[in-house]
């Protein structure tokens, strides 16, 4: 079983989590960036802050998790980041 | 073939052979790059070589030779897909396959026994009834059948799921088959080398050296080589590389995993698969059921596997043939897709000049091998993409041209 720490709810069994995609840098509200905001998202060998979703009480936060490791670096609601 | 079989049995004295030449020392430059030492890698070369005349051609390979996804799939091959363009290449794909073991006089065990996808839904048969007819009309096999052909085609399937999922009916494509995916490699990579062309294991492409928005040096852990032209088939570091070359790719990458059992008597003759299930199984030559689904939740570049994930296929496969529960798993690995936005590749050039892409190919590029290296070495060699692969371009996402196949995609290979 691998463990997400959801910043409400505490270390969860992934499965109860939904992935949402990496956290965009491009805007689709600026119209230069609409086609990298669409088509172009983040792949990176390293950290990647994504959204996530836990699912049985609906906490969507942002987790920064190593995409070579697999491992899960920090999480925190939005917004929020600590220091 | 047979004839040169006998010929070699008659023999006396056998001379030893071997299929791929060893590393040779890297010269200082050639006219042809290939970044990727894969089966699109290989099949480009050779048809470099033997439909162009160009043999002065590098395959570099980091690892092992088709150590990457052409190691990793599930060896189906189809085109029962969507779209017109996408229809009109993979079959393109599947007659080359057909004639690949007499092409190459390298047996790649090519069998074409036809694709079975089930629908558990009339949602999932409304969108067979699309790919039927399309396939109809591109001159492809491809028809519904109802849950009676389904129990013809495949007896031992079991058609009511406990109620839950139960058989409505299906999309049975006579076209779709099977082929050896190693065989398929070391075939065009022996017959590559033979014209001439160079194979390059365990040697890494760390970077280029740019004169304008042309390449003129891959630059690798072996030493520095110029490059006429380049061409980058590199499967889950397609966006790692082509960063390197100074661009980015509408590309996430995500693993997949599979799965064989020990070897069973042949009891499933066709290609099964399950869309509503996410899984499709086929038994190789070996009577081995391999087991495929679809892809893990989240992105990553790590091959390492997952319980969650194979729990999740052998409960698909138990749903389709519950007499396989006692049945023990020999095998299981992972490979790193690149998934492009529409769930189709991406070919032909790139912000480059002397620069080609054949990359994006998710979990659907091995069907694809022939004909991708048969086009993308036209384009190579003639500077001009061919008809085929044109509506595969780059541009296409600046242009909201996608060729969507995402529904004639996931885990129906």
């Amino acid at each position: 079983m691998k463990l997400l720490t959801c910043p409400i709810n505490g270390p969860r069994n992934i499965t109860e989590f939904q992935y949402l995609g990496p956290v965009r840098g491009a805007s689709a509200e600026r119209a230069g960036e609409l086609v990298e905001a669409l088509f172009y998202h983040e792949n990176p060998l390293g950290p990647l802050k994504e959204w996530w979703r836990h699912t049985p009480s609906n906490t969507v936060f942002i987790a920064e998790r190593h995409t070579v490791s697999d491992e899960i670096l920090a999480t925190w609601l939005p917004n929020r980041r600590p220091d | 073939m047979p004839l040169t079989l006998l010929r070699y049995g008659l023999r006396p004295r056998h001379v030893s052979f071997r299929d791929i030449p060893p590393t040779p020392e890297l010269k200082r430059g050639y006219d042809v790059v290939i970044i990727g030492g894969g089966g699109h890698g290989l099949a480009a070369a050779y048809y470099l070589g033997k439909a162009h005349g160009i043999r002065n051609v590098a395959v570099l390979e980091k690892g092992y030779l088709a150590g990457g996804n052409t190691a990793r799939n599930t060896t189906t091959i189809r085109s029962n897909y969507l779209t017109e363009e996408s229809i009109r290449f993979y079959k393109e794909g599947v007659g080359l396959f057909a004639t690949m073991s007499d092409d190459l006089g390298f047996n790649i065990m090519f069998s074409q026994r036809g694709q079975l996808t089930l629908a558990h839904s009339e949602g999932a048969l409304r969108s067979f009834h699309l790919r039927a007819e399309m396939g109809k009309h591109m001159g492809t096999r491809t028809e519904v059948v109802d849950a009676k052909t389904v129990r013809d085609l495949c007896p031992h399937v079991n058609l009511d799921l406990g109620g839950l999922h139960e058989v409505t009916g299906g999309l049975w494509h006579a076209d779709g088959g099977t082929a050896r995916h190693d065989a398929v490699a070391w075939g065009y990579a022996k017959r590559a080398a033979e014209l001439g062309v160079e194979i390059h294991q365990r040697t890494e492409v760390t970077g280029f050296r740019k004169a304008g928005d042309r390449v003129t040096h891959v630059v690798t852990g072996r030493g520095e080589i110029a490059a006429g032209q380049v061409l980058q088939a590199v499967g889950g570091l397609n966006g790692q590389v082509a960063e390197m070359a100074g661009f980015r790719l509408p590309i996430r990458c995500f693993p997949l995993q599979a799965m064989v059992t020990q070897p069973l008597k042949p009891f499933l003759d066709i290609l099964l698969s399950s869309a509503d299930l996410h899984t499709y199984l086929v038994q190789s030559s070996r009577g081995e059921i391999v087991i495929g689904g679809g892809s893990d939740p989240y992105q990553l570049a790590s091959t390492r596997s997952t319980l969650d994930q194979k729990e999740h296929l052998a409960e698909g496969a138990l749903h389709l043939f519950p007499f396989l529960h006692q049945v023990k798993l020999l095998r299981q690995w992972t490979g790193i897709t690149d998934m492009t936005p529409d769930y189709s590749p991406i070919m032909g050039a790139s912000p480059l000049q002397n620069y080609w892409l054949d990359c994006g190919w998710g979990t659907w590029g091995f069907k694809a091998t022939p004909v991708a290296g048969k086009r993308m070495a036209e384009a190579v060699a003639t500077g001009r993409v061919p008809d085929l692969l044109r509506p595969f371009d780059l541009r296409r996402f600046d242009r909201f041209a996608l060729v969507n196949e995402m529904g004639a995609t996931a885990a129906s290979h």
